[in-house]
């Protein structure tokens, strides 16, 4: 193994899933049928879709989006935060934050949602096999991370250690936060969550999630590490994780921009040489950095 | 050689610094244990001391009238909770709790203090190291103050 890994760069972006798995018209939507609604926290719900029966398989990978079309209201870029891999069910855990979320969030089992997709690139789980991996979320920046965790637990023995930093708003807005104590309860995987504010009976960490990267248990030069969240929170994370020793090259991000089209055709998410939903939303955290200190763009 | 100096020599706060100087600081660390609840410090009373956690957890704390005790950091293994025993007028501004059973190293800031006056070397490197420990706290409550998982419209 060697210090740094080559990034799986934007200028050979990851590919998408097998096309057998997306519509054959990238444009069109195809509708797929909710089948439950999950509520994670006062604004952020799970969705839980089916494609039609007719559709081939739904397979996707880690750190990939689906354009969410809520009938009438508008499309939305919507990380896939379900396990990776061909299956029946289609998962996105989304923030009612708009005008599109908000008419996402009124959907009840049995409406139509449409789906386009998957797009843009992947969380490299295959190139960090045999190194520690770090994954930091910040708030809905853990939906992303999820199918990575579950890609890492179902080939548990080809990576060093595990480690998940959680930093959420306050113990209300925790996500997943059965999931993430069930994993706690694990000895393959270590998870520590810490909160912006605590409320009465919070026993719990307090704190940024910044803070956490000093003690947590890998080992800096044997580690990638994979970030999702606020910006202004990758920042500060990825500063830290460089001061703990993590190369440079062994950072990758999950970026957002104003994307459309999904297809890297319209322009609306161009930041600087890179179309996000096209190069991105994952890229190394090299090529990127540059252009994130841009306030035009 | 003081019997708590091997402990202090393994803090990340003191990573790297002489022998001489570690020295110097275990000569005023005493070990201290603290059960849930307990108060390490009140706010306003003297800061005479700080702490490194060595198991467990503490809270600081702010009292907000109407809201009760407000955690507004935790402090963990190996971390820092005080620095008000370094700058005048040496008041506690926060209370310091545990919220779980905890075991710290408590150093004596007046003991400190004094050997800095002797010392300036030393005086310096401490200063330094809880300069850089200072401006992590001021960013990491910038980032509090941010709220970035905060809805912004």
């Amino acid at each position: 193994m060697t210090d740094t890994l080559a990034p799986s760069t934007p200028a050979a972006p990851v590919p998408a899933a097998a096309p057998t798995t997306a519509a054959p018209d990238p444009m069109r939507p195809v509708p797929f049928r909710v089948r439950r609604v999950q509520v994670e926290t006062h604004d952020t719900f799970t969705l839980v879709l089916t494609p039609p029966p007719t559709a081939p398989r739904f397979a996707f990978r880690p750190g990939q989006f689906n354009m969410l079309y809520a009938f009438g209201a508008g499309e939305v870029p919507i990380s896939l935060s379900g396990a990776p891999g061909p299956g029946r069910e289609v998962v996105h855990t989304i923030r009612a934050v708009g005008p599109v979320t908000r008419e996402l969030q009124r959907l009840k089992a049995g409406d139509s949602v449409g789906v386009r997709g998957p797009f843009g690139t992947a969380w490299p789980v295959d190139e960090v096999e045999g190194r520690d991996v770090v994954l930091v979320g910040g708030g809905i920046g853990l939906a992303p991370l999820r199918p990575v965790i579950y890609a890492l637990l179902a080939r548990r023995q080809r990576y060093g250690r595990i480690v998940v930093l959680f930093g959420a708003r306050t113990p209300q807005d925790i996500l997943f936060a059965k999931e993430l104590e069930r994993w706690r309860g694990r000895f393959d995987i270590d998870v520590e969550i810490i909160v912006d504010r605590a409320s009465p009976g919070w026993h719990g960490l307090v704190g940024v999630v910044t803070s956490l990267i000093p003690r947590a248990p890998f080992e800096p030069g044997k580690a990638a590490a994979f970030v999702c969240g606020p910006e202004i929170m990758m920042w500060f994370t990825l500063s830290e994780l460089k001061r703990r020793g993590v190369p440079p090259a062994c950072l990758w991000v999950s970026l957002e921009r104003n994307m459309k089209c999904g297809l890297g055709l319209c322009g609306h998410c161009q930041m600087g040489r890179f179309i996000v939903c096209r190069d991105g939303p994952v890229f190394p955290w090299e090529p990127v950095a540059p252009w994130l200190v841009i306030r035009e763009i | 050689m003081h019997t708590l100096s091997p402990i202090v020599a393994g803090i990340p706060l003191f990573d790297g610094m002489k022998p001489e100087h570690l020295e110097l600081i275990a000569g005023c660390a005493s070990n201290v244990r603290f059960d849930p609840g307990a108060f390490a410090a009140r706010h306003a009373e003297a800061a005479d001391r700080f702490f490194v956690v060595r198991q467990g957890r503490l809270a600081l704390q702010v009292h907000a009238p109407g809201r009760g005790e407000l955690t507004i950091h935790t402090v963990g293994e190996n971390e820092v909770a005080g620095w008000s025993w370094l700058v005048p007028p040496h008041r506690w501004h926060f209370d310091v709790r545990a919220l779980t059973p905890t075991r710290a190293l408590a150093l004596d800031g007046r003991c400190l203090r004094g050997k800095f006056e002797h010392d300036y070397e030393f005086g310096y490197e401490m200063m330094q190291r809880f300069a850089q420990l200072i401006v992590q706290r001021l960013d990491a409550a910038s980032l509090q103050l941010l709220d970035v998982y905060g809805t912004h419209d």
